[in-house]
């Protein structure tokens, strides 16, 4: 099994490190701080390479506030020094924008939340005065869109930079709805820190369940027993199955497409339905526990294979005419290109990085679970880098899915379990990485525990990741094409803004 | 023209809710409900310590006292931790039609006293131009973007609330009802109050969600405030986490005054009975 690995590297030197082992063919991963006791810093950058996960780990002792910024040599480390700047007060030296991101508060002074520090930091409130300006200049208007925004959406607030119908510049602003659920996970014991996973990022719980236990199981070197691991990829798929539907719902309301959208959003009923047969929860809550999983299946196993095969049958026929109707297509070519060459730079994940020629997907490359021993059949990657080429990833991604969650459940039909590890294996000391393929991408979990405790959890999520390149796939675009570009994105801003 | 003909396969899968009776159960565990709830626990917690019972809940919805043990749906996340540990006193219930028009319901909801007539009443003053149509603006305070999903579900076909009346609005003038969703977040609580100014009167708040009524679990944080009705006057409470569409839907037609708490047109089955009426699958008519 691939591995995770850890470095300790010297601050000062910190961004040389990660820069070397990204020109040695590594893909930047995130970087995150958590408090160390007495006051000091752990910096982690994380770098996906060819023998697995690499942390590099620079401490920061209590007396220094400042580090050298990765930035001017890794860009795509912009946004992680920005969220560090606001949990931890940490100044990135060099950083070339350190705008407030997920907490504006001012630089002098200020209490910071500190993850990982075992001292509560009371009620913080944002200063919203810390927020850069609106920008106004000759013929540049800055338009506010957000942070409440027309129709069902999470808030988010877009500011378009523009000189007229052109997007010169999108600034992305994810504070407002920011809830400090890293620090929560402190509060909790292990079972409900799961349950806090699965509220992280909502739509996504299943791999946000099983990213936080991979990690925890890895501490404490056990492994769940075969059905729990079979049952955690039927969930897994089930849930990109529905992500990957919702997506395709907002397309075809983007487009117009009002047929389409009826039966698509059916099918994404339907789906919500057969997860709530298998577990008794429309979002597959409550299935992944520490160690396994929380049962056998609710409902007969070959009732529910029988009405999947319907759906997807349903579905693959809906999407492939809709992914054959000229009127749609036309709205997705061309729009929102992400370039392979920016792609490849940001290390963008999931389907936004195999639409641009990215092809890996951790479920092959670092697999994980029963992905070990069933097919996973990834999407192919595409260099085109528009929103069509996203879809048709997703489009693959589904039927590829429906293949495994049968996979999965058909051997797993009449097991008696054990459906997870028994005895008093949770008192685990140390710190480790766990990760999933979650719909829209590569879902890391950095989880440190004492005595069984978890004393820091940060997730790194995709929808983090991959926000940062959304301003980039607007250059040129006009405003109508906005929604397809976000529902091309298929991020969730709760994942984001923390 | 191909769509058109899709369009026309499947035949009716809406709902017949409110009109009718609907069967959704298949074992959807809308809620959970205490079993001999005027009954004391053995390891009960005396005065000022949580008993055995009450240990079990992450969120703190389980609640010990002389007179039995209550649980408090508005804080209730269906975790479903006590279900698995005392199967003899807690089950999940499909019964979705969970909201409320005052938080003490959620705890209480056979409480049906002056108190909560005065609410009804005044809600009924308040409401009495809506019962043909009623405007939504959704606003998500701090939710994890589930709750967003069950929302966007009402106007799938299968809720299709345009039937009865209920429409989302872009425009905070044109809303008379406001949904709120998410934990009030100190970065929402802005926001959140211009929209609720920016409405004209008569307005009803919705607390949409078990994080929007109470925190849930995810708070307390340094960046949470709790429940939204430390922001704003909430009308109606919808638990659940996230509240499926029906309940959703339930409290809706509860703001617009078209319902009472129980109209026993949902299934309110233990579950792990069969259903019997469900428009999706078509067992209703086998
Ligand atoms: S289901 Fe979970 S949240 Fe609800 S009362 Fe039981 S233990 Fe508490």
């Amino acid at each position: 099994m691939t591995t995770a690995t850890t470095q300790g590297v010297d601050p000062d030197v910190l961004a040389e490190a990660v820069a070397a082992q990204i020109a040695d063919g590594g893909r930047f991963a995130g970087l995150t701080a958590s408090a160390l006791a007495g006051g000091a810093t752990a910096i982690d950058a994380l770098v996906a390479g060819r023998a697995g996960l690499v942390r590099l780990r620079a401490q920061l002792p209590a007396s220094h506030r400042t580090y050298p910024s990765l930035t001017p040599l890794v860009p795509a480390a912009a946004w992680y020094e920005r969220e560090i700047h606001d949990l931890f007060g940490l100044v990135p030296v060099g950083h070339p924008r350190l705008d407030p991101l997920v907490l504006p508060l001012a630089d002098s002074g200020s209490v910071r939340p500190r993850p990982g520090s075992p001292d509560d930091p009371g009620e913080i409130q944002p200063d919203h005065a810390a927020l850069p300006p609106h920008v106004r200049g000759h013929g540049l208007f800055t338009l506010p869109y957000g942070p409440v925004r027309s129709g069902v959406f999470e808030t988010v607030e877009y500011l378009l930079e523009t000189f007229g119908e052109d997007i010169p510049h999108l600034h992305t602003r994810v504070h407002h709805k920011h809830r400090g659920i890293e620090r929560r996970f402190g509060d909790l014991a292990l079972a409900d820190g799961v349950l806090l996973a699965e509220r992280v990022e909502g739509t996504v719980s299943v791999a946000h369940a099983s990213a936080l236990c991979q990690a925890v199981e890895a501490i404490a070197g056990v492994e769940p027993p075969q059905p729990a691991q079979l049952l955690r990829v039927a969930h897994a798929e089930l849930e990109r199955i529905a992500h990957h539907l919702d997506s395709m719902v907002r397309h075809s309301e983007g487009a117009g497409q009002a047929v389409a959208f009826a039966r698509l959003t059916t099918h994404k009923e339907k789906v919500l339905r057969l997860r709530a047969r298998l577990c008794g929860s429309r979002f597959g809550r409550g299935v992944i526990v520490p160690g396994g999983a929380s049962g056998p299946p609710l409902c007969p196993v070959d009732d529910f294979l029988g009405d999947l095969a319907h759906l997807s049958r349903s579905i693959a026929s809906d999407v492939g005419a809709l992914m054959a109707t000229p009127s749609f297509l036309d709205r997705l070519r061309s729009t929102g290109i992400v370039s392979p060459e920016v792609a490849a730079a940001h290390g963008a994940l999931g389907p936004v990085g195999r639409g641009s020629d990215l092809a890996e997907d951790v479920r092959v490359s670092r697999p994980y679970g029963a992905y070990r021993v069933l097919d996973v059949d990834p999407a192919p990657a595409s260099a085109t880098g528009d929103a069509l080429a996203r879809q048709q990833v997703r489009v693959h991604e589904i039927e590829a899915s429906v293949h495994l969650v049968e996979q999965a459940l058909h051997q797993l039909k009449g097991s008696k379990g054990p459906w997870r590890v028994e005895g008093a294996w949770t008192a685990a000391d140390g710190s480790a990485l766990g990760w999933a393929e979650a719909p829209q991408g590569e879902l890391l979990y950095l989880v440190t525990m004492e005595g069984g405790r978890l004393v820091r959890v940060k997730p790194r999520t995709a929808s983090f990741h991959n926000l940062a390149l959304f301003s980039s796939a607007f250059r040129g675009d006009i405003f109508t094409d906005f929604a397809f570009i976000e529902a091309s994105f298929g991020l969730s801003i709760a994942g984001v803004a923390g | 023209m191909p769509w058109i003909t899709r369009g026309l396969r499947d035949g009716i899968v809406t709902t017949r809710y409110p009109r009718r009776p609907d069967g959704y159960g298949d074992g959807f565990r809308a809620a959970v409900r205490v079993l001999r709830s005027g009954t004391t626990d053995p390891a009960a917690g005396t005065r000022g310590a949580a008993g055995a019972l009450a240990r079990l809940c992450p969120t703190g919805a389980i609640v010990e006292d002389t007179d039995g043990v209550h649980l408090d749906r508005g804080r209730c996340i269906v975790c479903g931790a006590c279900v698995a540990a005392r199967p003899d006193r807690f089950a999940f219930v499909s019964e979705v039609e969970t909201a409320a028009l005052s938080r003490h319901m959620l705890v209480a909801p056979e409480s049906d006293d002056e108190a909560l007539a005065r609410l009804r009443a005044d809600l009924a003053d308040r409401t009495r131009a809506l019962r043909r149509s009623i405007h939504i603006r959704h606003v998500d305070a701090g939710s994890d973007g589930a709750e967003e999903w069950e929302v966007a579900a009402l106007t799938n076909p299968v809720y299709d609330v345009a039937r009865l009346g209920i429409f989302f609005t872009a425009s905070p003038r044109h809303a008379d009802l406001l949904l709120v969703t998410g934990v009030a977040t100190a970065g929402m609580a802005e926001p959140l109050r211009r929209t609720y100014e920016a409405m004209p009167d008569p307005k009803i708040v919705l607390a949409a969600g078990t994080d929007s009524v109470s925190g849930g679990l995810v708070h307390p944080t340094y960046a949470t405030r709790g429940s939204v009705a430390g922001v704003l006057p909430v009308d109606v409470w919808v638990p659940g986490s996230p509240p499926s569409p029906f309940s959703l839907l339930h409290g809706i037609l509860l703001a617009m005054g078209l319902l009472p708490e129980r109209s026993d047109r949902l299934d309110t089955r233990v579950v792990g009975q069969p259903a019997q009426d469900d428009p999706l699958t078509g067992r209703d008519r086998q």
